[in-house]
């Protein structure tokens, strides 16, 4: 079948995705790209290892200790790097604070630009046209959409990923939260809420 | 290029739905398609500008009904094919039916500036203009900023211009900022005041407007 007839008149269907995979595989295979092993391994680390508890615990120890908060805020990727996070995503981050007058938001326009070392792989609607297209045009309307009111005295700032920095929001720590370890404070960060669209 | 990837802005996509306790991957073939594509990035054939270039040349309605992992398979793919490591026919009958691949690639890499990488033209507080020229090829300048006024407010060192990269095999460094827009900038009498938007972009993108 030829690519021009397969578009012209006649087209046939797509083959199932699953079909499509298996296809791409095979060609790699023969080519001595898929070394299963090994690559099933780096799957198993992104599964296992990169998720938003990381993210969770930079907050928590930020909130806790002024003096790492002023390190992350100043230089986000080795201050990230001293609770032992870091890679490929994650490689220059910078870190936005939430406070009483500025509320952060993150979002990447053009694909799906995401910290992954410290939130792990981005959740489907983050990569849907409708987050994408919305925050950047009317990004207080869509938070109250998605129940997280930000009162109009407050500034919205957007953060595009376009280029090779990826950003962290730190949340506001919520009041009444004095008593609280630094696991447990850890344990009210959510992953929404470091992207932008909640506030804690 | 001003192709479908370049979202910010535009209207009529409906709410976003948040999936409670979403997990990773949804379905086996999209974690299959992480591990090809770790494969084809350790092996050398895609890199981030071309890699992201073959996704953005997706025919639109394809890239609006298919979810990112399928954009991860059409893209790559689609290189495998450009780079000979595969023909189409070959694809298609392995898959056993029709395997819809980007449109071609109509880019090519800008000339480069000769500044050095590594003195910022633009300080902090400067007033910057993102130039228009809506480049047929690959560009990290989304259209809503271009030809747009902002203020730089961050310098991030020197990277690798992705509209180069995407298009040729050399690497040219150069500063990046990040800019910082006026909602009513970006979207005249239909923005809000009290939201700005921080872009992040390269030298080359960007012209005086002090």
């Amino acid at each position: 079948m030829s690519p021009d007839h397969a578009h012209s008149h006649h087209p046939e269907p797509i083959a199932p995705v699953e079909a499509r995979v298996a296809a791409l595989e095979t060609v790699l295979a023969e080519n001595g790209l898929l070394d299963r092993t090994a690559l099933d391994e780096i799957v198993a680390h992104f599964e296992d290892d990169l998720s938003p508890l990381n993210g969770a615990k930079v907050v928590a120890h930020a909130w806790v200790d002024p003096d790492y908060r002023a390190r992350l805020l100043d230089d986000g990727t080795p201050a990230i790097a001293e609770l032992g996070f870091g890679g490929p995503e994650g490689d220059h981050m910078v870190v936005v604070e939430n406070t009483s007058t500025v509320h952060n938001l993150v979002v990447c326009t053009l694909c799906s630009c995401y910290p992954w070392p410290i939130l792990g792989l981005p959740p489907r609607w983050y990569k849907a046209p409708a987050y994408r297209s919305r925050a950047v045009r009317e990004p207080r309307a869509l938070l109250r959409e998605m129940g997280t009111a930000v009162p109009e005295s407050v500034e919205i700032r957007v953060w595009d990923s376009s280029a090779e920095v990826r950003y962290l929001v730190l949340p506001r720590r919520p009041a009444g939260t004095e008593e609280l370890t630094e696991t447990a404070l850890a344990g009210l960060v959510t992953r929404d809420s470091m992207i932008g669209v909640e506030r804690l | 290029m001003d192709g479908v990837h370049d979202l910010g802005g535009l209207a009529g996509f409906g709410p976003v739905e948040i999936e409670a306790d979403e997990p990773i991957f949804h379905e086996d073939w999209e974690r299959r398609v992480f591990r090809i594509n770790t494969a084809a990035m350790t092996a050398g054939l895609i890199g981030g500008g071309r890699f992201r270039h073959s996704i953005e040349r997706m025919a639109p309605d394809h890239y609006l009904s298919s979810s990112y992992y399928e954009h991860w398979l059409t893209g790559l793919a689609t290189l495998l094919v450009e780079r000979g490591v595969a023909s189409r026919d070959d694809l298609e009958a392995r898959a056993g039916g029709r395997f819809p691949l980007s449109g071609p690639d109509r880019g090519s890499a800008p000339g480069v500036s000769g500044g050095d990488p590594t003195e910022p033209r633009f300080a902090v507080g400067h007033q910057v203009r993102v130039r228009e020229w809506h480049a047929p090829g690959h560009t990290r300048a989304p259209r809503y900023v271009q030809g747009k006024r902002g203020v730089v407010t961050r310098h991030d060192g020197a990277f690798s211009v992705p509209d180069i990269e995407a298009h040729s095999d050399a690497k040219h460094l150069e500063p990046t900022y990040s800019v910082q827009f006026a909602s009513r900038e970006l979207w005249g009498e239909g923005g809000s005041p009290g939201e700005t938007v921080q872009v992040d972009l390269w030298e080359s993108y960007l012209e005086d407007s002090q």
